[in-house]
């Protein structure tokens, strides 16, 4: 690059409160690095940001050319399409709906989606692994956004493909205008499981899912405070507290999908106020 | 002849008034066509050469950026042809479609940008989070993301509502319900009707400004979708902007 300077270095206008203070050769006073290779914004960075949007909109344009914003027949409150889909962003809540009642799937999980991803910077310690892709030196905190985010769009696909009428499970061979019998598939919560095996009153089988539910919660904190002392040590405890709310929490909804489509599980906790 | 002609630009009266420095052909104009401009003194005036690397960032920050310009431009196309009336609303898209010049291009660019919009804050966010660019002192940013993350979605679901088609009307529908599930709250949720909420007083009726999707709804979030969540996700990606300059870019070393 030219050295060439057009002005007399920086003549401060006396009107003006700023003015260009200096300008550095090959290095730049950025926030605690040390000056290095550097190149200017204009033109290295524009250009790049300006094919980028010329790429993008490129690609908008086509896209439209194939496909066409959709416009059903006008509203009407006294038909349902069925099934009815939300757009395909919600539909990882929807899917939830099945597994859980809507005041969680519908409510306070995606309350804690938003709010657990607003502190993962809080919670996670791990010093390492800032400005480049790394996964062996952060494999747990990779392991928990893949596995959140996994749920997210599994539960979108299925949303989108592999259900049908009344939100029944349609494989893409089945004969998608044919409504399922729903009393194929009975649903029970879990402690009419406990009742029948070891024939005790329902009372008791509530106890027993409590225990479950608490001890999972319990047990899950516990354990890997002492197996994983040193994770433990670094987090401390109201931050490794908050981390395990969420992280069972969140390993709680892959488990309850599981019992609910291979065991037909309706809820694991029955209360007098909510079931879970 | 060009050389000339390139002069006679830059040493007018106009240019000078407008940009107030020379070609940018050499390290001081160069300089000032970032910082004494209003849109590009976002940038630094330099940058690490690293940090050109397209596959940090895969600029898809400035991708979810660039399709919200988009969707702001064609929206505001829109608007001039488009009535928040239960009995216009669907009509004026009919009309979008059929009978106004450019009706379909701007509607189908409106809508896939916006799908677009959604995609790309997500694949930005998940750049940030594999790159651990969330980490101090970064997590203050990371939260200004997530708040555009939800109003992205809400801006996309409000936006939903305004064709009023058969599409439009139950999606708003269940997902309103979902609002009186809300514990403590809604009309449905666990301890709502026991802290006297009714389907007339309860979240879902505040959002809806009724008991049903109606014209009171559609101008809920007619009003939503055009002006106050735009401006929302207007003042806070100043924000982010800003805190990426004050919190310097973690990008490559
Ligand atoms: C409307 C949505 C958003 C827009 C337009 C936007 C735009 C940008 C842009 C242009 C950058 C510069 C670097 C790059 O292109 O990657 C950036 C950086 C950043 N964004 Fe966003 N962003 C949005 C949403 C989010 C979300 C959802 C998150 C996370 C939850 C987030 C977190 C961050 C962080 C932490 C940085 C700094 C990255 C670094 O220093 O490497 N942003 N954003």
């Amino acid at each position: 690059m030219d050295e060439k300077v057009t002005r007399e270095i920086f003549p401060r206008d006396s009107r003006k409160s700023y003015g260009l203070v200096e300008l550095m050769k090959k290095s730049a006073p950025i926030v605690r690095k040390e000056p290095e290779d550097t190149v200017n914004v204009w033109p290295n960075l524009l250009m790049i940001e300006m094919i980028c949007a010329i790429l993008v909109t490129v690609g908008l344009m086509v896209l439209i050319q194939f496909e066409h914003a959709p416009l059903r027949s006008l509203a009407d409150p006294s038909t349902t399409p069925n099934p009815m889909r939300a757009p395909w962003y919600f539909l990882g809540l929807q899917e939830l709906l099945v597994y859980f009642d809507p005041w969680y799937a519908g409510v306070v999980l995606p309350g804690m989606i938003i709010f657990g991803l607003m502190l993962f910077p809080y919670l996670d310690v791990n010093p390492k692994g800032v400005g480049y892709y790394t996964y062996s030196e952060r494999k747990f905190a990779v392991f928990n956004y893949s596995f959140g985010f996994a749920i997210w769009w599994i539960t979108i696909i299925i949303g989108t493909y592999l259900r049908g009428l009344d939100w029944q499970w349609y494989w893409p061979w089945s004969n998608h205008l044919e409504h399922m019998n729903p009393a194929l598939v009975t649903l029970i919560p879990l402690h009419l499981i406990f009742v029948n095996w070891f024939h005790v009153s329902e009372g008791v089988g509530k106890i027993f899912t409590d225990i479950i539910f608490i001890g999972y919660f319990a047990l899950g904190t516990l354990i890997p405070m002492v197996v994983w002392k040193p994770m433990y040590k670094a987090m401390g405890l109201w931050r490794y507290l908050t981390f395990m709310f969420f992280f069972l929490s969140m390993m709680g909804v892959g488990l309850k999908i599981i019992l609910r489509l291979l065991f037909n599980i309706k809820y694991v906790l029955v209360t007098p106020w909510i079931n879970i | 002849m060009l050389q000339k002609l390139k002069n006679g630009i830059v040493d007018s009266q106009i240019f000078k008034s407008i940009f107030r420095h020379g070609y940018p052909d050499n390290d001081l104009d160069r300089a000032y066509a970032i910082f004494s401009n209003v849109f590009l003194h976002i940038h630094p005036v330099k940058v690490r050469r690293s940090a050109l690397r397209m596959r940090y960032t895969f600029c898809l920050g400035g991708i979810t950026l660039l399709l919200f310009i988009i969707l702001s431009v064609t929206g505001i196309w829109l608007m001039f042809y488009y009535t928040p009336y239960t009995g216009l609303a669907y009509r004026n898209i009919k009309d979008l479609q059929f009978v106004i010049f450019g009706g379909n291009l701007m509607r189908d660019l409106h809508r896939f940008a916006a799908h677009g919009m959604v995609l790309f804050v997500w694949l930005h966010m998940t750049r940030v989070f594999l790159t651990g660019a969330y980490k101090a002192p970064r997590e203050f940013n990371w939260i200004v993301g997530v708040v555009l993350l939800v109003n992205t979605l809400v801006l996309s679901w409000t936006g939903y509502l305004l064709p009023w088609d058969q599409l439009a009307y139950w999606a708003v529908t269940v997902g309103a319900k979902m609002a009186s599930y809300t514990p403590f709250l809604g009309q449905n949720g666990p301890w709502g009707p026991q802290l006297g909420f009714l389907p007339t007083n309860d979240i879902m009726f505040m959002l809806l400004g009724g008991t049903v999707v109606g014209q009171n709804a559609l101008i809920r979030f007619y009003v939503l979708h055009c002006v106050v969540l735009p401006l929302v996700v207007t003042v806070f990606l100043a924000v982010h902007f800003w805190r990426i300059r004050k919190d310097g870019f973690s990008g490559p070393l």
